[in-house]
């Protein structure tokens, strides 16, 4: 990629890929791996054009789509899968919208058909206003799903228990809210995201909440598997540059999880050897030292 | 009956599949409930439809 240099000359734009060796495991969903941690959703961009390139510059290898009546009054004009290649990208069916645990279950089962996908991101919400996941619904709606045979990427809140009902009913991965759903306000409460992450096996994705790609690499340093996100992209200023900084986050906040951050501490320590420094200049001359001329009146103590 | 919560009619004796036609809507981009249980696309064309009987229509859409 070549962008104009500050000067006006070219400037070469240089993303080294990693080496072997410090490559990452793939993000491993069902039957499905992924290179690519982030999930997109395709909801509120201004265009399926819009959405397409956004996806694109996402890098996601997954993306998440809703299920709703068709409008029957209204000509069917382009669809949503025209604009998805299904090739490239793996589609995971919510069930957002769903305010109990048997809606829920009908809408999964027609997301089924319609893609004949054993995947499913699992939403049971609690009221419109909060859209928060309804811990019960949410519960009794895996259990039935995963009797079912879908592999149930279940949404929920951020209580490490209730993640571990979740995992014990066969959920295939277990996704938090980092805070309400399109709110941007990132993850609200890193401590309890890190206890599930010791309480279950299976993998833990961030999903909702996160505003800006700052959201999106703090999430990922806490060791997390993957963020999913749609308005943090969808409704940026520029949903384009926004994607591409999603990507970056996403692979930065890994990388940095992977290779360990270095422990907080209150005082300085040195990165600089400390031993082997030139000897330090003289101690400054004494101010009566250097008022000598004759007549002069010495400075008064401890000035 | 009603179809997507609207009142509609269909001649006597059709078949999901003959309602899908007449809505001009592609058997692959939708799935249908009939009364509360999924209708599989291949048994479209077996199942008759019911007074009263209450249907979904779905596609998908944007979303997260």
């Amino acid at each position: 990629m070549v962008a104009a240099g500050r000067a006006g000359y070219p400037l070469e734009i240089l993303q080294p890929a990693l080496p072997p060796e410090l490559a990452d495991a793939p993000l491993q969903l069902g039957a499905h791996r992924f290179a690519s941690r982030l999930l997109v959703g395709t909801g509120k961009y201004a265009s399926f054009e819009q959405m397409a390139r956004a996806l694109e510059l996402s890098g996601t290898q997954c993306v998440t789509v809703a299920v709703r009546r068709v409008n029957l009054d209204k000509r069917s004009g382009p669809s949503l899968l025209d604009h998805v290649d299904r090739a490239r990208y793996t589609i995971l069916p919510n069930t957002a919208g769903c305010f109990d645990a048997p809606t829920a279950i009908r809408t999964a089962e027609l997301a089924r058909e319609l893609l004949g996908t054993r995947l499913v991101k699992l939403e049971v919400l609690g009221d419109p206003k909060t859209l928060l996941p309804d811990p019960l619904g949410t519960l009794a709606a895996t259990r039935e799903l995963v009797q079912q045979g879908f592999d149930v990427l279940v949404y929920t809140s951020d209580d490490p228990r209730l993640a571990c009902h979740l995992e014990e009913a066969g959920a295939t991965a277990i996704m938090p809210a980092g805070s309400p759903i399109g709110s941007g306000q990132g993850v609200l409460n890193p401590n309890a995201i890190r206890i599930i992450l010791e309480l279950v096996q299976v993998p833990v994705i961030v999903d909702a909440g996160v505003g800006t790609a700052s959201d999106v690499a703090l999430a990922m340093e806490l060791g997390i598997e993957g963020v999913l996100l749609n308005s943090g992209i969808a409704l940026a200023q520029d949903p384009l540059r926004m994607a591409a900084a999603m990507r970056d986050a996403c692979s930065a906040g890994r990388q940095a999880f992977l290779a360990g951050r270095i422990p907080r501490r209150l005082y300085a320590n040195a990165s600089s050897p400390t031993s082997g420094v030139i000897a330090p200049a003289p101690p400054p001359a004494q101010p009566s030292e250097v008022r000598s001329e004759p007549g002069a009146v010495p400075a008064p103590a401890g000035e | 009956m009603s179809v997507n919560g609207e009142a509609r009619e269909v001649p006597a004796g059709s078949t999901v599949a003959d309602l899908l036609r007449a809505l001009a809507l592609a058997s692959e981009r939708v799935a249908v409930e009939r009364n509360g249980r999924l209708v599989p696309r291949a048994q479209h064309a077996a199942t008759a439809l019911a007074e009263g009987d209450r249907l979904e229509v779905v596609t998908l859409v944007g979303g997260g």
